[in-house]
């Protein structure tokens, strides 16, 4: 069973986030870059499967330099073969041109199921998992928090609000990771080593048939200015002993922030 | 030329989502300088009951697709039943609340459609007939507004942000009948998590712990407070981490984000990752016994002392109030 991982190399969540000069973007200055943290439920869960029922795995990440080291964690954790879409073409992307870019990637790859983490933190869309799934006419399950497939139907349980959805389709699928999916496993030493000495495959938006179909004027959603989140005004810390503490804050919350 | 804003209106076992409703409200405020009409979308079996009371939330015409096929949510059916309505109205926007529902099944449509697409606005530019959806980035680190362009875009917008209002009039009810394709993958049960009363992401309260309850035997007090207060209960990752509470009530960057009126911190130290959950609340209230804990550079109002000494406190105090009220 040929087997996709779609990971997207993101600023670390520690970073400190700073707007850079124009305002439609972060400043990447000094910025360490890893997997987006979702992805790594879905690299995981793509070694489960292989484990299970054999086959190949292929890791694919679009965007620049960037992607090398999070391309070569994925080998390290096992995933076979790993596939760099990289174009000039590719920089700052919507949401529907990425997925048309991994479509291209994809579509004629053979592969029966494409694992992807549900949010590439940082742009926080949560998008581009069931656009894949639409242009590639596969079916899909996301943010999903179990997962079970027997090579040619697929078991999927998500969770929504107050309740979880079971889900059952067949394959090919897309299948979007939520946190609790599984417990993702780190690189060995060996793992690394390894990773170190393995080929990634470069394809720019000419190999990949997508020249003049993204980016650029065929963006649909682009940022017209970035900027910090209003600073909160300064708050107020309550003095004195519990029960004074307690009933100055009913007060405050009824009559000053009118929210009792 | 597409005009107007058609809204989806989410419904689960005939109940409207109140965030659905907020959606529809935006709409109609939002309709002068988008010009058009408001019209809403209502897809299920039996549903048409639910499409007269959408009128006065602001559409002046409910589509609603009704078919046995319909009955439980699945992407496919859903992507088919909405992309169809749209071709209908052809409006220059289409909007959702941003739910589990809407998150799955709103991009596939507008990738169906090759349309443009953002999650979770938070509000709203205009720019002559444009809207410029602002919505959070880097986990509330930073806000984007977005320029859209093409004929159709699929906004969706975060629950308990925007307000509601009963601004409209009567709806014209329509039906749209389409024969539902199989789809490739369905939905085959639903089964109701043990959990809050009130939906955490809809909550007009949360009050939350963390590892400064100093363990899961402690929740009862936080419960009681939530139940004082007719709030959601939710948790940082530490405790989720730990096993103290399911996965479904951690709030923050892997978990859920919510905006109510009043979230109240207990326990939590306020890192970054729990903020991206809860930074669009209107006020904060922090309890921690540590004066230096982040989170008070975040609250409203702060109280530097012992979660299970206060919280107990708090609960005494709001029951009474509504005892007097
Ligand atoms: C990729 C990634 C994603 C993450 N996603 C999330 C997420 O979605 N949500 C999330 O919450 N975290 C998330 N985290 C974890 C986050 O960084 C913190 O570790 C976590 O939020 C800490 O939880 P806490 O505040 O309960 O625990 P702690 O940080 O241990 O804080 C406990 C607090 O309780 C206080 N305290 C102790 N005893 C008492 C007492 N008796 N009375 C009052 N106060 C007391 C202490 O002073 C302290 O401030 C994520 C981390 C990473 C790396």
């Amino acid at each position: 069973m040929k087997i996709a991982v779609c990971v997207k190399a993101v600023p670390d969540t520690e970073a400190k986030i700073a707007i850079a000069d124009g305002k439609k973007n972060i400043d990447f200055a000094g910025v360490r870059f890893v997997t987006s943290p979702y992805d790594e439920f879905a690299i995981e869960e793509a070694l489960k499967l292989k484990e299970k029922l054999g086959g190949d795995t292929t890791v694919i990440s679009m965007g620049g330099a960037e992607c090398t080291d999070v391309l070569r964690d994925s080998l390290a954790r096992g995933i076979d073969n790993a596939v760099h879409l990289n174009d000039a073409d590719f920089a700052g992307l919507d949401t529907l041109s990425t997925a048309k870019v991994l479509a291209s990637a994809i579509k004629d790859g053979g592969y029966e199921i494409v694992f992807m983490g549900q949010q590439g933190v940082g742009g926080d869309n949560s998008q581009v998992p069931s656009m894949l799934a639409e242009l590639l006419g596969f079916a899909q399950a996301t943010m999903a928090v179990k997962f079970e497939c027997d090579g040619t139907t697929f078991k999927a349980e998500r969770e929504i609000e107050g309740a979880h959805e079971f889900i059952e389709g067949s394959l090919p699928a897309v299948i979007s990771a939520q946190k609790g999916l599984n417990e993702p496993r780190y690189p060995g030493i060996k793992g690394v080593m390894a990773a170190r000495r393995k080929e990634i495959a470069v394809k720019d938006a000419a190999a990949l048939g997508v020249k003049g179909q993204v980016g650029g004027a065929n963006l649909k959603a682009t940022i017209k200015e970035m900027a910090l989140p209003p600073e909160r005004p300064q708050g107020r810390k309550i003095e004195g002993d519990s029960d004074a503490q307690v009933s100055e804050l009913v007060k405050l919350l009824r009559s000053e922030a009118h929210v009792l | 030329m597409s005009q107007g804003i058609l809204v989806f209106v989410e419904q689960r076992g005939g109940q409207v989502r109140k965030a659905s409703l907020e959606a529809l409200s935006e709409a109609h405020r939002r309709a002068a300088a988008v010009g058009g009409d408001v019209s809403a979308v209502l897809i299920g079996s039996g549903v048409k009951g639910l499409a007269a009371q959408l009128g006065k939330f602001g559409a002046k015409k409910v589509l609603v697709v009704d078919n046995a096929a319909l009955e439980n949510y699945s992407t496919e059916t859903f992507t088919q039943a909405l992309t169809e309505a749209v071709k209908k109205v052809s409006p220059k926007y289409v909007f959702a609340a941003c739910t589990s529902m809407a998150k799955d099944f709103i991009p596939r449509a507008a990738a169906r459609l090759d349309a443009a697409c953002v999650s979770d606005a938070m509000d709203f530019v205009t720019e002559g007939a444009n809207l410029c959806p602002v919505r959070p980035m880097y986990s509330g680190k930073t806000f984007g507004t977005y320029s859209l362009s093409g004929d159709l875009s699929f906004i969706t917008l975060r629950p308990n942000v925007f307000a509601l209002s009963e601004a409209g009039g009567d709806a014209a009810v329509e039906d749209l009948s389409l024969e539902i394709s199989a789809p490739k993958a369905k939905v085959v049960a639903v089964h109701a998590a043990e959990g809050n009363k009130v939906e955490l992401s809809e909550a007009a309260i949360v009050v939350s712990g963390g590892r400064g309850i100093k363990g899961p035997e402690n929740w009862p007090v936080l419960q009681g407070l939530c139940d004082a207060l007719g709030a959601a209960l939710g948790a940082s990752r530490a405790v989720v981490d730990a096993g103290w509470i399911d996965h479904q009530f951690q709030v923050g960057q892997t978990g859920k984000t919510v905006s109510p009126q009043l979230y109240i911190a207990c326990g939590i130290s306020g890192a970054i990752q729990h903020l991206a959950g809860m930074s669009s609340s209107k006020v904060i209230v922090a309890i921690n016994k540590d004066p230096e804990a982040p989170i008070f550079k975040h609250a409203t109002y702060g109280i530097v002392g012992d979660v299970l000494e206060v919280v107990p406190k708090l609960t005494d105090a709001v029951r009474k109030l509504h005892e007097h009220n």
